[in-house]
């Protein structure tokens, strides 16, 4: 068990690398309960939130999620989230680590007709994810949602809103049950799949798979200092929605273009890339890496890196400490790895002509 | 086994005359997670006791290895290049990493399997 943002979760059940192996060929189950939860309703909930968020909330009807980011004046990433629009209000969705920092700074700027309510506590929330999860979840009607939809329905008997989301780049679902149910959820999920080969999978899976997927990591890809088109995530600013936190700063930065750039790495086995380590060109310092892990699926180490803007493109070569010497790094395209998400994100943006997660700068 | 010897380190040794097999312990392998990748010396090479002889990287970190005896490498285990997770499998056996011939005495401090025991309990708590 290790410490994550004040809650004890395991690195693995059984072993990383059949766990992330699992998530990749047929579907792995995460307990992300450590994630906040948040409500927010209130008569003016669309507008306090679009004053808050990159994204234009504008574009989602109910039933809907949205990747976003939320910002300081600065442009610099507070936090990324997942935003839910329900029949009254918002659900949202952040990091574990940054829940009470989310919680105050959101009621903070909120007018007094808005309650955001932390209901962390009261829901487990469930990660189903891999390309066979719509199979193998013992639940009916999963085809009647789409990419980022939602909807309600029985897992295994159980209430449960499910969507259609995740962090690992594969198709699955998310599942918010109440707490006290949770627990016979996991239990049912795991029973009902086991025989195909579904997995339970801890931290340490789903770092990996997120990884592939180059899904950021907040902490580790991107922080308070961080702005959002240095980060990648320039598709999630919407600039011409109006006002909000950081859109100043953000247009500047769009403008001028970002100083600095998060680059995809592939190593030499053997040669895994840790957080912080040094990265060079030509033997000039260029930045560090932001995340990096031996990738059991590809067969090779990962990792994102940090670096000066224009320094590296897709082909070159760059210098990584490892082990305190240099080891050669191949700059490649991300993802690293496109999952069974991206046939699903292809289908609905042909529908709904927007960009999907899964877009990478 | 009786005469495997560890270290507070985490590896183990046994011997047979002037001959040493070493490698790491069951416990250090489930705490370090899936060996993926093991930097390791050449056959020939001096260790003296407490050297730094290589690197095990897992997934969750790097590790130095320490040499539990002095001696000479008399070979190394070829298969953990293309299967590290004989580590995982196997540490006291296919899981081996290095044999020696022995120079000098065994170190005084080599723990026995009820002092390793307890050494396991304090820093799994």
């Amino acid at each position: 068990m290790v410490d994550f943002g004040g809650w004890d979760m395991p690195q693995q059940y059984s072993s990383i690398r059949d766990e992330h192996l699992a998530v990749r060929q047929v579907a792995g189950l995460f307990d992300v309960s450590h994630m906040g939860r948040f409500r927010v309703a209130g008569d003016s909930c669309v507008e306090f939130l679009q004053g808050l968020l990159t994204n234009d909330l504008a574009l989602l009807v109910h039933g809907q999620a949205q990747y976003n980011l939320m910002c300081n004046e600065q442009g610099g990433v507070i936090d990324d989230l997942v935003v839910y629009r329900g029949s009254e209000g918002f659900f949202v969705v952040v990091n574990a680590s940054n829940r009470e920092k989310d919680l105050e700074w959101m009621r903070s700027l909120a007018p007094k007709d808005i309650e955001v309510e932390d209901r962390t506590f009261e829901l487990g929330l469930l990660a189903f994810q891999g390309p066979r999860s719509e199979d193998l979840l013992p639940c009916e009607g999963l085809d009647q949602i789409p990419y980022f939809g939602f909807g309600q329905g029985d897992v295994a008997g159980i209430h449960a809103l499910i969507s259609r989301t995740g962090y690992t780049g594969e198709d699955g679902f998310e599942l918010f049950i109440s707490s006290d149910k949770v627990g016979d959820a996991w239990d049912a999920i795991l029973e009902h799949g086991r025989s195909a080969g579904v997995l339970p999978a801890g931290l340490g899976a789903r770092d990996a798979t997120r990884l592939e997927a180059a899904l950021r990591l907040w902490g580790n890809d991107m922080d308070e200092t961080v702005n959002a088109y240095e980060a990648g995530l320039g598709w999630t600013v919407k600039l011409d929605k109006g006002d909000f936190i950081g859109r100043e700063a953000l247009q500047r930065v769009k403008a001028e273009g970002p100083r600095r750039q998060l680059v995809g790495l592939k190593l030499q086995p053997g040669d895994i890339a840790r957080h912080g380590a040094a990265v060079s060109a030509g033997g000039r310092p260029i930045g560090v890496v932001t995340s990096g892990t031996h990738s059991f699926f590809l067969g090779y180490p990962i990792a994102l890196a940090m670096v000066q803007a224009r320094s590296l493109q897709v082909g070159d070569t760059a210098s990584v400490e490892v082990r305190g010497r240099d080891a050669g790094a191949d700059v490649v395209k991300l993802p690293f790895y496109r999952g069974s998400a991206r046939s699903l994100s292809e289908k609905k943006e042909s529908r709904h002509g927007r960009p999907s997660l899964h877009q990478d700068a | 086994m009786a005469d495997r010897r560890y270290t507070k380190t985490h590896e183990w040794v046994t011997v047979d005359g002037k001959h040493a097999t070493i490698g790491i312990t069951d416990f250090a392998q489930s705490q370090l997670g899936d060996v993926v990748f093991l930097e390791l010396p050449s056959a020939g090479r001096k260790l003296a006791s407490r050297e730094t002889f290589g690197v095990i990287e897992s997934v969750k970190a790097a590790s130095d290895l320490y040499a539990p005896v002095a001696g000479r490498i008399a070979e190394v285990n070829e298969k953990l290049a293309s299967k590290p997770e004989l580590i995982n499998s196997d540490p006291y056996g296919e899981g081996w990493i290095l044999k020696l011939e022995l120079s000098g005495d065994l170190p005084s401090d080599l723990l026995d399997e009820a002092e390793y025991k307890k050494v396991t309990e304090a820093s799994a708590s």
